[in-house]
């Protein structure tokens, strides 16, 4: 789950890291007050969505009146923004922050994942903060700084301070920087944190540390014990189908093809997209019905597949582990029965008594074309789809 | 001979009384798991399945000598299972739960390394041995004893492979599910290096996914340490790039982990890769001649 850049800015505050005086807004009238209980003669609107790119996409702007705030809010309120990072639909804007202006000596980047080979978290800092840090990183990997925590000991203030040096930071920055590495390695901890991003970190004119930017993922399996970020969370974020799949435990993410696919298992699902597309077919949608392919599933399944109008064909490929197949064909048909299904759907049905469940299907008198293998399954939905593009 | 499970390991299981463990424990006892026992926690005493239940790991493992646990207990009480199962002195541990918390796996995983303790898992289908000892959920029926070694980070993948094997008289040494989370207790190395020493396996089938840059490091170890054939396939060609959040996630996989990159790395390691998931049986056939 993602956090918006505001909520992300609340969390570093309560870690005691700087950040600069905000709020954020969801109507005009509210961020032109809010610049003037703010006060100063400047400040920074920036529209909040789950992207990075927002400045190139006229999504940050440096305003001289609350006015001027408020004609920004009006501006982008209820329009979706377009990234780099997005899809090309946008995420929508549901919230502006508005911020006091900070002044820029230097950006630096301030980042941290979960590293799967090293199997640690990792922080990485780099004097070259901005935009082009992902340029910085393939082209001069070695201005990308690096500090591992061990897992069992934590984030230790060497290696805080050992970053700072190698930074170039002087004096009382080098304390400044320990506290802010420290305080974000425990909100990682703290808060399940899959990744975390400060980017730019800035160096003030004053020559204090600064939190410009936020950006927070936290690890979806750890959502139960995360109760306060569970409250953060922006539906309006959410692509609709897939929001609407995950509350059946369907794994849905939408695509521009045009053959339905259900299929049991991500790893097979993905492997029956790209089968598809290796018989000149194109996929309209992954969808992990997972192990428990019940008919309750299988119609919601169902539903949410249709839902897409492209979709010419639909191919069902389970492989029955400890399921019966004849059950999972029996869900088939309950499922294309309630629905209605009007468009060919192509059914291979594997592993535990699927010759039983072949059966079952060829007797329902039902549009389902039983299938003998997953290349024989492809070919019959790229065909029943309208051929191969 | 086979890798990490034979007909003599001994297996207990933690969350023995639960609906998953029960299940999945009368399943392996039928196909001939020599299941010696299982954990859970206030029910020590009681017999379930013929078998006793314990309070503690440690009270199974000094009662019943078990070579290997495996665990069905909750995602959020997976990481105490581990370190208890890994604190108790058994050397093997299967962990099929689904959902843990990427940092307890942090901590679990450097615990196991640590105490010389092989986790398999989690998110995983488990381990098996044709014909000898199946630990975990994978339909046994589809499994044949014979000369190929399977490993892979996507359950109903395995059982595709599995399937083409058996169906091509090929049958397999032993199977295992490294599970598809980004902190898995063993890797592809770990299990290749399994596979190369043992003598039953001939050939090896390894499936991988998009994402992680685990298959590039697989490739880079069978290009100096694998002398046995390796058929390969990647999942994921078609799935879409997806919605990003910062450049956190790029700078650390180098720009690595898509499937083209995948199959290329391997290819240059010398691996027959397979493009299309119906082509593995085939694929097999073809570099051993068989």
């Amino acid at each position: 789950m993602n956090l918006h850049e505001y909520q992300a800015k609340q969390l570093f505050a309560e870690y005691g890291l700087p950040v600069s005086e905000g709020i954020a807004v969801d109507t005009a009238a509210d961020a032109t007050a809010a610049a003037k209980k703010i006060g100063g003669s400047k400040w920074v609107v920036k529209a909040q969505v789950h992207a990075g790119g927002r400045g190139k996409a006229g999504g940050v702007k440096l305003v001289d009146t609350p006015e001027e705030a408020g004609a920004f809010a009006e501006q982008w309120l209820g329009k979706n923004m377009v990234t780099y990072q997005t899809d090309a639909g946008g995420q929508p804007v549901s919230k502006i922050l508005v911020e006091t202006c900070t002044d820029i000596a230097q950006e630096l980047y301030l980042g941290a994942v979960i590293d799967r080979s090293s199997r640690r978290i990792v922080f990485m800092a780099s004097v070259e903060g901005g935009v082009e840090i992902e340029k910085v990183a393939a082209e001069t990997p070695e201005k990308i700084l690096k500090a591992t925590i061990d897992p069992l000991t934590g984030a230790q203030p060497y290696q805080a301070r050992d970053l700072a040096f190698r930074l170039g930071l002087k004096g009382g920055q080098i304390k400044q920087f320990t506290n802010l590495f420290l305080g974000l390695a425990k909100l990682f901890q703290d808060m399940d944190l899959a990744l975390l991003e400060i980017n730019p970190l800035v160096i003030t004119d004053e020559g204090n540390l600064h939190c410009l930017d936020g950006k927070i993922n936290i690890d979806g399996n750890a959502m139960y014990r995360q109760p306060k970020l569970r409250e953060m969370h922006d539906p309006s974020q959410d692509d609709e189908r897939e929001a609407q799949a995950a509350e059946w435990e369907l794994n849905y993410v939408a695509l521009d093809g045009n053959i339905g696919c259900m299929v049991n298992g991500a790893g097979l699902a993905m492997g029956t997209m790209d089968i598809v597309q290796l018989h000149g077919g194109s996929p309209a949608n992954f969808l992990d019905v997972g192990g428990g392919a019940t008919k309750e599933r299988v119609t919601e399944a169902f539903k949410i597949i249709l839902s897409d109008e492209n979709v010419a064909a639909v191919l069902v490929n389970i492989f029955g582990g400890i399921v019966r197949c004849d059950l999972i064909a029996e869900g088939v048909i309950g499922a294309v029965n309630e629905v209605g299904v009007e468009v060919p759907v192509v059914v291979r049905l594997e592993g535990n008594s699927a010759e039983l469940g072949r059966d079952v299907l060829k007797k329902s008198g039902l549009n389902i074309i039983a299938a003998t293998s997953l290349s024989d399954a492809a070919e019959k939905v790229v065909a029943a789809a309208g051929g191969a593009e | 001979m086979s890798i990490l499970v034979d007909k003599n390991t001994k297996v207990i299981c933690q969350g023995f009384t639960g609906a998953q463990g029960t299940f999945h424990s009368e399943q392996a006892i039928e196909y001939g798991t020599k299941m010696v026992g299982g954990v859970t926690p206030g029910k020590g005493g009681q017999v379930h399945l013929d078998l006793p239940v314990f309070n503690t790991v440690r009270e199974a493992f000094d009662e019943t000598g078990a070579d290997a646990s495996v665990i069905y207990v909750p995602a959020a009480f997976c990481k105490d299972s581990i370190l208890e199962a890994a604190a108790s002195g058994i050397k093997l541990i299967v962990c099929i739960t689904e959902g843990i918390p990427t940092l307890d796996m942090l901590v679990a995983k450097e615990k196991c390394d640590q105490l010389g303790v092989q986790l398999i898992g989690p998110n995983c289908p488990g381990v098996i041995t044709p014909g000898e000892c199946k630990i975990g959920i994978m339909p046994g029926h589809i499994h044949k004893p014979g000369r190929v070694g399977i490993v892979s980070r996507s359950g109903t993948l395995t059982y595709e492979a599995v399937k083409q094997t058996t169906d091509h008289g090929f049958g397999q040494s032993s199977c295992v599910g490294i599970g598809g989370d980004p902190i898995p207790g063993s890797n592809f190395i770990d299990i290749l290096s399994l596979f190369q020493q043992d003598e039953q396996t001939e050939a090896i089938v390894m499936i991988g996914e998009i994402g992680g840059t685990a298959e590039e490091e697989a490739a880079a170890y069978i290009k100096a340490n694998v002398s046995k054939p390796v058929v390969a396939y990647i999942a994921g060609v078609t799935a879409p790039p997806g919605k990003r959040m910062g450049h956190a996630g790029a700078i650390i996989s180098g720009g690595k982990g898509t499937a083209d990159e995948k199959f290329a790395a391997l290819q240059d390691a010398g691996v027959k890769t397979v493009r299309s998931l119906a082509e593995i049986g085939n694929g097999l056939s073809e570099i051993t001649g068989w």
